[in-house]
């Protein structure tokens, strides 16, 4: 039953699911798009500040309407208390932050917290009030798409398209002054106007999702879209237009899921699928993506163990003093101070990629595309070393440790230049700026 | 004010302009009673200043002797008690488009989505103008600056992987496509490899050869003669300013650093005997 209601959802058969949805996904859009300058800035708990901030105004707003005769359901009006309160508790903050010594986590607490408080209260006299409609009030506190109707749905979409229209027209503004204030200020360009713009942004964005999303979990349509778009990409025009996609998609499920499962609040679910969206993300993402450094990582770990083998076992055969598998095992276990499971490991890789076999001896011994291999990455471990030695003024015991790190990451294109600048040795393997082989310092 | 102070102040005037009379046109720099506090705690206090043209004046002084916050108050980006700057003989507000700055590597975060080009083409958006974006020969105009400090490999890259000489010289290279006549630079020694020193150097002698006029924040005492032709040498207030060759004695360097002396007279004996 829940999965034919589902479906009726998703392909927006009913007219009501329509409205929300449209309502619910511009909001989104909105809250992707200025999110990322939010976060940028480094302002998000800015945004929980305000939307909290902003329960005072919908209590007041809510009285002077009762108290004028209007009709205190009226959405634009109560959000326009919420938007007056939303951005005096900002300016609080800023005033807080900039003319104490106190720093602006403290001035956030201090603001979230009391408005708050004050906006309980004045719910609280609102209940007591005769005739007043104050339950609708308590669904700002954790959203409510169910009242929803077709002119607030048309609210929050031009909202959230001056929203847009603002933010790609001032881009290249946006992010100069959230990256670099201070030269952008040298520059010439009103910082202060540009920032406080962005704000107004963020206030618009917060109050128009109070319906919705409702006060406490409001703050993650700005911060959870940026943050997971954030694992998918370094450039900024991808990332909003990504946010955008993640806010909207977040939205689009959790509203699914909110009108098709009963007693399922829409904020909740919409602020469920971002988490969602967010966790796998933050796993799979290819930009720092947890999963993706864990494999880069690891296969950094595993190639420089193979090529440490690799020319453990070149400079082994190059030293030719050894005859048989057994000094060849100990040889190899001095040279690297490996343990007998590291070594066997790196064997292990080694046999995989074809690179050794096994002589019917025992001893270890190079195909013929290993021999290539293993010459290769000893001449650049000893171009490297023969670099560091003539171009960076490093101590010859320290070069056999850098060298060692290095040459791992060397590109073809490094490498090019490491033969030129060391020009001398051609395409040959230089020999070794150490003694090398068992009768060598490290025996 | 009493006269003590006034009168003191016009002995280090003379200093600082070391007697020659100037008209105002032919001041790069022009700063008067400037004070700068943070709350009641004075940072700068009543520093004079009267800079040529088409010098590479360092600014030195111990932690904390507000070398910065010259910087930041001649480029109004923190509020003075008082005090007025002058560029070229005009307000400082009416000669924005003259100044370029280089802030510190630390003032930005460098886990900030943009490339090296995207990040040397913002000393291009006041040419841009509002509203437009950067479009293709402003690019190019960023990347031959790009190239001119020896990053154009790295135009692509993302700012977090480039090492601190590497943004170094992308932020000196979003400080020349502004193309200024006066520019400041807070630090832009600080930390970086041999290299980019020496790309750093270059840069500030051909500025200085087009006739560019440079304010470099500075630590390193011991390159004081060799890098610039002008000196500021300030703890609060100005101690004193003026051709490198006239005020870099150990005179006004105790009078600068303080109690830690020992160590500066044998670094001042040193840097006597070394030429240049």
């Amino acid at each position: 039953m829940i999965t034919d209601r589902l479906l009726r959802v998703l392909i927006l058969a009913d007219y009501n699911t329509r409205v929300v949805m449209f309502g619910t996904v511009m909001l989104g859009v909105a809250g992707g798009v200025v999110g990322v300058f939010l976060l940028l800035r480094r302002r998000a708990l800015l945004a929980d500040a305000v939307s909290h901030a902003a329960l005072p105004g919908v209590a007041a707003a809510f009285m002077l309407i009762m108290a004028f005769g209007g009709n205190p359901r009226s959405l634009p009006l109560l959000l326009l208390g919420a938007l007056v309160s939303g951005l005096l508790g900002m300016g609080c903050v800023l005033f807080i932050s900039r003319f104490t010594r106190l720093s602006q986590d403290a001035a956030l607490g201090i603001v979230l917290s009391v408005f708050f408080g004050f906006g309980i209260v004045l719910l609280g006299i609102i209940q007591r009030m005769r005739g007043a409609p104050a339950a609708g009030l308590n669904s700002f506190i954790y959203g409510r798409t169910a009242s929803m109707i077709r002119s607030d749905a048309l609210l929050i979409g031009t909202a959230a398209l001056v929203v847009l229209v603002l933010t790609v027209v001032l881009f290249k503004e946006f992010r100069l002054f959230t990256f670099d204030p201070g030269f952008a200020a040298g520059d010439g360009w009103p910082v202060q106007r540009l920032d406080a713009l962005l704000m107004t942004l963020v206030v618009s964005v917060t109050v128009i999702g109070l319906q919705a999303v409702g006060i406490i979990l409001v703050i993650a349509i700005l911060v959870l879209p940026p943050a997971t778009a954030r694992f998918w990409t370094d450039r900024l025009s991808v990332l909003v237009l990504l946010s955008a996609l993640i806010g909207a998609t977040g939205a689009y499920v959790g509203t699914a899921l909110s009108a098709s499962i009963p007693r399922m609040p829409a904020g909740a679910a919409i602020v469920v699928s971002h988490g969602a969206l967010f966790v796998l993300s933050m796993l799979f993402g290819t930009v720092r993506g947890i999963v993706h450094e864990l494999f880069a990582r690891r296969r950094l770990a595993r190639t420089t163990l193979k090529q440490n083998l690799l020319r453990a076992l070149y400079e082994c055969e190059e030293a030719g003093d050894v005859h048989s598998a057994e000094t060849q095992w100990t040889y190899l276990m001095h040279t690297r101070g490996w343990s007998i499971r590291e070594l066997k490991h790196a064997v292990r890789l080694l046999r995989l990629d074809q690179a050794v076999y096994r002589s019917p001896e025992g001893q270890w011994l190079f195909t013929e595309s290993g021999r290539v291999q293993a010459a290769r990455v000893t001449r650049n471990h000893r171009l490297w070393e023969v670099y560091l030695l003539e171009h960076a003024d490093t101590a010859t015991a320290h070069v056999d440790q850098g060298a060692d790190f290095i040459e791992h990451v060397l590109g073809d294109a490094l490498v090019a230049e490491l033969e030129k600048a060391v020009p001398r040795f051609g395409k040959v393997v230089p020999n070794s700026v150490h003694v090398i082989g068992t009768r060598g310092k490290r025996a | 004010m009493n006269n003590a102070i006034s009168s003191s102040r016009n002995t280090m005037h003379e200093s600082a302009s070391s007697g020659r009379s100037v008209s105002p046109e032919s001041v790069a720099l022009h700063v008067r009673d400037l004070t700068v506090a943070y709350y009641r705690k004075p940072v700068l206090w009543d520093v004079d200043l009267d800079v040529p043209p088409s010098v590479v004046a360092g600014i030195v002084g111990p932690n904390g002797a507000g070398k910065s916050t010259l910087i930041k108050a001649i480029l109004d980006l923190v509020p003075h008690a008082s005090g007025s700057v002058e560029i070229f003989g005009k307000p400082y507000r009416r000669q924005r488009r003259l100044v370029g700055y280089v802030p510190q590597r630390e003032s930005v975060d460098w886990e900030y989505p943009i490339t090296a080009l995207e990040l040397v083409a913002m000393g291009l958006y006041r040419k841009i103008g509002w509203f437009r974006p950067v479009s293709s020969p402003y690019r190019k105009q960023a990347l031959s600056a790009l190239t001119d400090v020896g990053m154009a490999d790295f135009a692509h890259r993302q700012i977090s992987r480039l090492s601190g000489g590497q943004q170094q010289r992308i932020f000196l290279a979003r400080a020349l496509v502004q193309d200024a006549d006066v520019y400041f630079m807070d630090e832009p020694f600080a930390g970086v490899d041999a290299s980019t020193e020496k790309a750093i150097i270059g840069i500030l002698q051909r500025l200085r050869a087009a006739g560019k006029t440079v304010f470099v924040v500075h630590h390193d005492l011991e390159t004081v003669r060799e890098y610039f032709d002008y000196l500021i040498m300030l703890n609060m207030r100005i101690v004193a300013a003026g051709p490198v060759a006239e005020v870099f004695n150990s005179e006004n360097l105790k009078r600068t650093y303080g109690g830690r002396l020992t160590l500066l007279d044998r670094a001042v004996d040193a840097m006597g005997r070394t030429p240049g």
